[in-house]
Parts: C-alpha cells; sequence; structure tokens
C-alpha cells in the first residue's frame, strides 16, 4: 500500500505535541519588546497538523517500505552493508553522550574526549599510520580534507606545480570530484587486462606536475593491487604521494595496513568498515589518517592527552585548519568504538577473513554460469558480467537487480564499475551465514535460468512493491522535488 | 572464539574452503605477498561480550558532566517530542543506504522529499536537497556554487559575523585554491553593508551572511539582493532554521540560496554531531545544487513514485565534473528533523521560537541590571545574546559559580575566535527548554556574583 503525504492528511487544529505554557511574570509578558516589522516573518509556513498516532503511523508505514542490513541480505558492492551492532545503537543513546554540548568547558566533556582520544590510537593502529583527524563527516568529505593536506604540504615546500592527481578509471566517482573541489586536475590511469592499475601508463604519467595517486586497496573488482610497492616506490620516486581510498578496508583488517604499503594518507568509512549504520545515506564518518610527514597538516584542533586529562590543541601553524562545524559526527564514532572494543584485534582480523570467505564462496557458486571477467579469486567483494544475457536474451543487468526485489534481496551495485559491462558488483559481508549465500545464490541461478525462459518476466520486475520502474526521464524533464 | 557477528562454525568454514578448493583461510590473502602480510595482530586489545563493553563505556560516560545548558554558538537544547528518537530508530530507517533502488526504498525516498518540502516551506525557496553535513559544510558548497554560476569569478564575500567555526570552515575551502573568501566587516555587531557595493568587482561571485549570528544578533538585508543582484553576485543567508519562524526568511530578502544547520529541529546535542545541514535555492539554480535530490514521478501503471533524481549533477555520473562530491549525506538526522517538524507543525514552530524569545529577553533584561556586564549594542536578538564583562576575572568568577549551581553559563566567544578583543564576550543561549526554575536559579547566582 502506497502512503500519502504527511500535509495531505493535515487537518487545521490538530497537534502531534503541545509545549509547556509560557511562564514568565505577567509583567514581563507585557514589557517584552516586539521583533521590529522590518525583521519580522510575513508568511506561514505549511507544515502538517496532525495528531501523535498520525505521525506514528505514518512514518511507521514508510519504514515498512524501506529495506535495511535488518530485513534481509544487501550485497551492495564497495558499500558494507555489515551488521550494525544492536549494543552500539544503545550506547549512542546513551544521556551521558546525547546531552553533552560541543562547547562545554574541556573538564566537563573527559568521557567524549577519552572515546575520540582512543578511537585515534586505534586507528592508527589498524592502518599502520602516524595520527588523524575525526572531523570529516563521511568518506566523500574525508578524500576532501586529505586532498587538501596533499596540497598544503607541497606548497610549504614552496612546489605549486604539483596539480595533477592520477586516479585510477576504476575508482569510485567521489575521488575525482574531490579531487576537482580541491583545484587539482584529474588524470585517469588505464587497468591492464588483470583489472589492476596499468604501471606503463602510470609510468608515463608520473612527473614533476602530480601530487598524488589515489587507490583504493582492494580495488572495486574486488582485486588487490599486487603491485602495490612498486607503485608505491614509483609515486614517491616521482616526488608524489600516494593516497589511500579506505572504502575497501573491510578485506584487510589485521591481516596488511595500508602504511606497510607506503600510503601517505587514507579516509576510513567508519559506517563501511567498522560497522556503523548508513542511515539511508548518512551519517557517517570518514576518519583521514596521515603518516609522519603529513601530520603537521592535520586539520584543527587536535586531541593530546596531558598530565591535567584530554585537552584540545589549536596551536598548529601548518594545519589546513576546521573542515567541519564541531569535531565530527560523534555519535557514529562512539558507535565505532564499541564495535572495536567489542571484535578486539582477533575479532577484526576475523571479520576480513570471513568476508572475503564469503565472497570467494559466492563467487565460486556463481561463476559456472555468470561471467566473473576479472581475477580468479577475489577479496571480499566481486563483480560479475550480464553481457552475455543482454545479448542472447536481452535480459540486462538492471532487469536481474530488479528480479532480486522480487525476491527479498537489496540488488547488488549495478553498472560500476564501468570497466565491465552490465556489471553487478557483490559484497557479502562476514555477517551472511553459508545458508543466507546459497539461498541469494540459487535466486541468482533461478533468475539466470528465468532469462533463457521468460525474459519479459524480468523486465516486468519488480511487481512486488509499492510501485514498479519507475519513470526517471519524467522525474528529471517535470522535476516534482517538494509538495 | 565464536564472534557473535561472524556466523560460521568450524564446519562452516571447512565445506566453504573446500567448495572453493583451498584448504586453510590464510589461502585466500596469498596476494597480498609476504611483505605486506602482518605476522601479528594490530596492537589493540582483545575483544570484549557486551557486558564487559557496557562496563567500560558506562565507566567514560560517567567522565562525561551534564549541568543546565545556556549554550549555544551553533548547537542549542530545544524540547524533542519523544516520537522523533522513536521513529528514526526503526530498523529498516537505520540500517539502509541511499536509496539507489527506487522501488525497495519508497518509505525513505518519500521522507526524503517531505524533508526537502519543509525546508522549502520554512526558508521559502524553491528547490532544497536532501542534507549536506552539517552547516559549516552547507556554506562551502554555497561559495564553490557561487563560483560555478560566475564566469572568470573566484572570490566570495563572508560576512565578518558568520560563526568563527563556518569562517574557519570556508578558509579552509579556499586554501591552496585559486578561490578566495574576502571578509566583509561589521559595525556594532552586525554586518556592515555599506562597503558592499564597493567589493562587487568582477572576481566577485556572492555574499554569504548570516542571521541570527555569531552573536546571536538578527540583521537587516534590506536592498541587498538587489544591489548583488546588479553585479551578478548571488545572495546566501545562512540561518538557524527555527528562527525563521519568526524573522524573514531568505526568501522574503530576495536571497538565492538558503543554508544552515536542522540541529534545533529534532536533534540532540550530541557533543555537537551528528547535526545535519540544508540547502535551499531558487529555481534557476536547480542544476547547480549539490547533493541528493529526490523527486516524484510516476511508474509504468501511472502511479506516484519517488526517486533519486537530477544525477546528472553528481560524482557518481559526472566525476571530476560533478557540482560536489559529496555522497552520503546526513539522511537519517534529516529524517529526525522531518518527524520533529511533523509533530510540531507551522504551529509549534512558532511556538518554540516566540518561547526562546520570550526568555532570552527575559534572562537578557535582568543580567543587565547587573553592575560590571552589559548587552553591548542596542540590537535585535532571538534565543542568544553577548553578555561583555568589565574583566576576566569576574567573568572566570561567574562562570565558575554558576557552574557550582549546576549551570553551564555561556559560551566564551574568545574560545572559538582565539581573538583578544573577544575575551570579555559571553554568549548566552536560552531555549524554549528552560523553565522559569533553571531561569531564576541563574539569575540567583548571578547576582550573587555580580553584586
Amino acid at each position: 500500500m502506497s502512503e500519502p503525504l504527511l500535509i495531505d492528511m493535515s487537518k487545521q487544529g490538530r497537534k502531534a505535541y503541545c509545549f509547556p505554557p509560557l511562564d514568565l511574570p505577567r509583567g514581563f509578558d507585557q514589557a517584552l519588546p516586539s521583533l521590529p516589522a522590518s525583521l519580522s516573518r510575513q508568511t506561514a509556513a505549511r507544515l502538517p497538523e496532525v495528531a501523535e498516532l498520525d505521525v506514528v503511523r505514518h512514518f511507521t508505514r514508510l519504514s515498512n517500505l524501506v529495506h535495511g542490513v535488518d530485513n534481509g541480505m544487501y550485497p551492495l558492492g564497495s558499500c558494507t552493508m555489515k551488521y550494525n551492532p544492536k549494543l552500539a545503537e544503545h550506547i549512542a543513546g546513551m544521556s551521558e553522550f546525547t546531552q553533552i554540548h560541543p562547547l562545554q568547558d574541556i573538564s566537563t566533556v573527559q568521557g567524549s574526549l577519552s572515546v575520540m582520544y582512543n578511537l585515534l590510537e586505534d586507528l592508527s593502529s589498524i592502518t599502520g599510520m602516524s595520527w588523524g583527524t575525526l572531523q570529516p563527516c563521511a568518506g566523500a568529505h574525508g578524500e576532501y580534507t586529505g586532498l587538501k593536506m596533499i596540497r598544503s604540504y607541497f606548497l610549504k615546500q614552496g612546489d605549486d606545480a604539483r596539480k595533477k592527481v592520477l586516479i585510477p578509471v576504476s575508482a569510485h566517482g567521489t575521488n575525482p570530484a574531490s579531487a576537482a573541489v580541491n583545484g587539482f586536475d584529474v588524470v585517469p590511469i588505464a587497468s591492464d587486462e588483470r583489472g589492476l592499475v596499468d604501471l606503463e601508463d602510470l609510468a608515463s604519467k608520473l612527473d614533476d606536475t602530480v601530487a598524488a595517486l589515489m587507490l583504493t586497496n582492494p580495488n572495486t573488482l574486488g582485486l588487490f593491487e599486487q603491485d602495490i610497492l612498486v607503485i608505491s616506490r614509483m609515486v614517491h620516486d616521482a616526488g608524489a604521494l600516494l593516497y589511500y581510498d579506505g572504502a575497501n578496508l573491510n578485506a584487510i583488517l589485521g591481516m596488511a595496513t595500508p602504511g606497510d604499503m607506503g600510503f601517505d594518507v587514507l579516509h576510513l568509512n567508519l559506517h563501511k568498515t567498522f560497522s556503523t549504520p548508513h542511515g539511508g545515506g548518512g551519517p557517517g564518518s570518514g576518519p583521514v589518517m596521515v603518516n609522519s610527514t603529513l601530520r603537521p597538516f592535520l586539520p584543527k584542533p587536535d586531541i593530546e592527552l596531558t598530565d591535567s586529562g584530554y585537552v584540545y590543541q589549536w596551536e598548529n601553524e601548518e594545519s589546513i585548519g576546521k573542515v567541519s562545524m564541531f569535531w565530527g559526527n560523534f555519535l557514529v564514532l562512539l558507535r565505532a568504538y564499541v564495535y572495536i572494543l567489542r571484535m578486539g584485534s582477533e575479532g577484526l582480523r576475523a571479520a576480513s577473513r570471513h568476508a572475503v570467505l564469503n565472497a570467494n564462496y559466492l563467487a565460486a557458486k556463481l561463476a559456472p554460469v555468470l561471467r566473473i571477467p576479472y581475477g580468479k579469486r577475489c577479496m571480499h567483494e566481486f563483480v560479475i558480467s550480464c553481457s552475455d544475457l543482454l545479448e542472447k536474451y536481452g535480459v540486462s543487468a538492471q532487469d536481474i537487480a530488479k528480479a532480486l526485489i522480487d525476491e527479498g534481496y537489496h540488488p547488488p551495485t549495478m553498472y560500476f564499475p564501468s570497466l565491465v559491462s552490465e556489471a553487478l558488483m557483490i559484497e557479502p559481508t562476514e555477517s551472511e551465514s553459508v545458508e543466507s549465500l546459497d539461498a541469494f545464490a540459487e535466486t541468482l541461478l533461478k533468475l539466470v535460468k528465468r532469462a533463457q525462459e521468460d525474459p519479459a518476466s524480468l523486465k516486468a520486475a519488480p511487481i512486488t512493491t509499492v510501485v514498479g520502474r519507475l519513470d526517471e526521464v519524467k522525474a528529471v524533464k517535470e522535476p516534482n522535488l517538494r509538495y | 572464539m565464536v564472534y557473535p557477528y561472524i556466523p560460521h562454525t568450524d564446519e562452516d568454514r571447512s565445506m566453504m574452503l573446500s567448495a572453493i578448493g583451498l584448504q586453510s583461510l590464510d589461502q585466500l590473502f596469498e596476494v597480498l605477498g609476504e611483505e605486506l602480510q602482518l605476522s601479528d595482530s594490530v596492537p589493540i586489545s582483545h575483544g570484549r561480550t557486551e557486558d564487559e563493553v557496557q562496563r567500560m563505556i558506562d565507566s567514560i560516560a560517567s567522565r562525561n558532566v551534564r549541568g543546565i545548558p545556556f549554550l549555544g554558538c551553533g548547537c542549542y537544547d530545544h524540547i524533542i517530542p519523544s516520537t522523533v528518537k522513536a521513529l528514526s530508530s526503526l530498523p529498516s530507517f537505520v540500517t539502509a543506504y541511499t536509496p539507489y533502488q527506487a522501488e525497495m526504498s519508497q518509505g525513505l525516498l518519500q521522507a526524503i522529499y517531505e524533508f526537502q518540502s519543509m525546508i522549502c516551506e520554512i526558508t521559502g525557496m524553491d528547490v532544497a536537497n536532501a542534507s549536506l553535513y552539517d552547516g559549516s559544510h552547507a556554506a562551502s558548497e554555497a561559495a564553490s556554487l557561487m563560483v560555478a554560476s560566475k564566469r572568470k569569478s573566484s572570490t566570495v564575500l563572508v560576512s565578518s559575523t558568520i560563526h568563527p567555526f563556518i569562517l574557519a570552515v570556508l578558509t579552509t575551502w579556499a586554501k591552496g585554491t585559486d578561490r578566495a573568501i574576502r571578509i566583509l566587516q561589521e559595525k556594532e555587531g552586525v554586518v556592515d553593508l555599506s562597503s558592499l557595493e564597493a567589493e562587487l568587482d568582477e572576481t566577485c561571485a556572492g555574499l554569504i551572511v548570516q542571521s541570527p549570528n555569531r552573536y546571536g544578533l538578527l540583521e537587516d538585508y534590506n536592498t541587498v539582493a538587489d544591489t548583488l543582484h546588479t553585479h551578478a553576485c548571488l545572495f546566501a543567508i545562512l540561518s538557524d532554521p527555527l528562527s525563521l519562524a519568526i524573522q524573514k526568511s531568505p526568501a522574503e530578502w530576495g536571497a538565492d540560496i538558503a543554508i544552515g544547520d536542522t540541529q534545533s529541529l529534532g536533534l540532540p546535542l550530541a557533543f555537537g554531531g551528528p547535526s545535519c545541514g540544508y540547502m535551499a535555492v531558487t529555481e534557476s539554480l536547480m542544476r547547480r545544487i549539490p547533493g541528493r535530490i529526490v523527486g516524484a514521478t510516476t511508474d509504468a501503471k501511472g502511479r506516484r513514485g519517488f526517486t533519486l533524481t537530477l544525477q546528472a549533477r553528481e560524482q557518481h555520473i559526472k566525476r571530476e565534473r560533478a557540482t560536489s562530491n559529496v555522497c552520503s549525506n546526513q539522511a537519517l538526522a534529516a529524517l529526525m528533523t522531518t518527524i520533529h517538524l511533523s509533530s510540531l507543525g507551522w504551529g509549534g514552530m512558532v511556538e518554540a521560537a516566540n518561547q526562546s524569545y520570550a526568555k532570552a529577553h527575559y534572562l537578557a533584561y535582568h543580567l543587565a541590571q547587573l553592575p560590571g556586564v552589559t548587552l553591548i549594542w542596542d540590537k535585535p536578538f532571538w534565543c542568544e545574546f553577548p553578555l561583555v564583562f568589565s574583566d576576566a576575572k569576574r567573568m572566570r568568577k561567574f562562570l565558575q559559580e554558576l557552574r557550582n549551581e549546576g549551570i553551564f553559563a555561556g559560551v566564551r566567544l574568545a574560545a572559538l575566535t582565539r581573538q583578544a578583543k573577544d575575551e570579555l564576550v559571553l554568549l548566552v543561549a536560552v531555549t524554549e527548554k528552560r523553565s522559569r526554575e533553571e531561569l531564576e536559579l541563574y539569575l540567583a547566582a548571578a547576582r550573587r556574583v555580580m553584586k
């Protein structure tokens, strides 16, 4: 059943909330200066007027029209849709954390600061880096911050010529966008027949105008860039820096570190690797970790542990400054900290090992029927191509994805990376059991069979949802963006 | 060891390994190479049980001290109906991601559409996006939008009365690029617009102002929009959205861009985050706005549905030519604001804004009677005002004595600006949530110190 807009259920005079009456002394009410008419609002805004139960039913019904990890498998590649522990939700709701103001006296926020300080210590150990910042609110925000630091580093050396950032064609779209926002020119790097960085292409593009190479490792094909030490040497020999996009860190926790690989700066996605919920598109958190070369450029303020407790450190001349309003998405940081406490070093390692096991097991089940163009084995995710289905039966990756919805699955990431035609990028995560992987594989194979026998039924999918495929062209041509 | 978040039994593992023709999990990681493979686990602590973690966190939490907050500066303690937490905690909202698959995400998409609609209604603008990280991010995105909208422009004018941290974030935004921030100076606590026209040259793309501003004062933008538009510059107003229940909306001032943070609409203090940035623009800027946008359309059967739209602006399509790099935003925080506004209605918003106004003026009026403090600049304010002390010692004593009563009396402006000229300024915020008893407690303690 579709749900009407709440505004359409409005009835003048209904209230879902009542404020206590204003209880100032009577005399004062009259003496109160009124806001000058020149500054006063003239028009009312149209907001719903409904009873409390109307609000409750409306949003409960809307929540029933959403699929989350708690509802079922969510193999959305590169997004690491793993289980979000309930303990972390509970702790993030504790009033000792939610009722603390960011500008309270430092002596009254030692608990929150200790969470942030210890989280930074743990993240430094996990990534093999020197220190970091928790201010960035998402992965792309972390990229922005890291690239800003790289630019400041070169300017500090008096080097204004390094205006290029090299980015593999398989990289997430945020990489080139973040580089452009920071005023860099983006130079794409080709992938070779293995699906890895093309070393010849890289060599031909490395010179003294290059500031950095941004790399995701394992990359978006789910393959480990096994030449990473060579790449690192090439990049550093050219005087450039190496940036690690941590979107796929869930493949190597406790197994290897970006620090050992030679990365100078990286961002993490706490909402991916460290199990904080994705919230329908945020809030996430994108801490940036650096080695000692870039440490002076970290955003302000840093947190330091002194004899009198934790303090903010603002006295850093080379810092790029602030990148967010206060200290970061604290309640997200807290959840990630709880996850790390719960898992410990062995647990994090086990998470990655099982994430990789799950991906390889699922890939092996699908490989006889669906083409996996790159890699014999994968890390935490893999990419299948539906191009054969399209050629033979006219069934596209999108058709398969939409049919999966009718089977109760959130579809994999579609049409990315562009190296693979009709791509479906599958990341099962360590959260899924073997039974759940078997059921998913069976479903996919059943759909492939249906593509041969009854392609029209796949084209019609989904049919079990509140709406069918939507007219995207109409949405763009006749924008209806508000009530 | 068994991990509750990893369902594999020993039997599962060996069966799965043999299905892929391997003997051990280690073989899956051979590709890392000997040089990179860690021989030992990373140096963090061992895992803990739920109960152990909860106890440890309880002990950490006890080192946070709560007080009666008269603190603001971009983060305010307003009343939040219980519906907000209850409904925003529904598991499918919490554990979904960006609604790429529209048919399976209609609830989320519709909630975002309702959020966009409410932001448009409150600001008076035509088009709003699905949220940005926070108010400072909204300001930097507005600056990017301005520069991208005017050929050969590189400079954005920013009022010196804008929140110090937002100014800091904008300064970072310009750093290392060919863009620049130029400051428009203030006079008596509000932006000085007398030199505006002189500042508007070919390089200037627009102006960002804030009301209520960093001192809590309301600013007058009469004729500003016309002046800016004459020079092909855009006008952005940053405001606490709750204040728009009583003060002129950005649209009423003729702004092109309305920005701010919805923290005052249903989000807890939370040590400053997550909050939720908003941006709304005029129709002519619709295809330049950053971030996710949800639109209504129809399916083949003519049923109304919602989908992410105008995606040709975005990084996953346009890569380095996108209008912004933003991907994940603050969806769940935006949902909290949507539920909050659905519960309050316009009447509730006006009530909260008016009560905050009345209570702030009550406290300000009585504090102004005390020796040793003044309310400088006789300017209209809403729920926050600057109290200036005659000397630093008095100010410290004031803060200490009130803290002894369990009151956080205000934010020292110098803690944000780190400038000597602000040393004696205390910003005091009063919301509708502060009871009469709390106000009287504040005043009684203040009278004791400042006699």
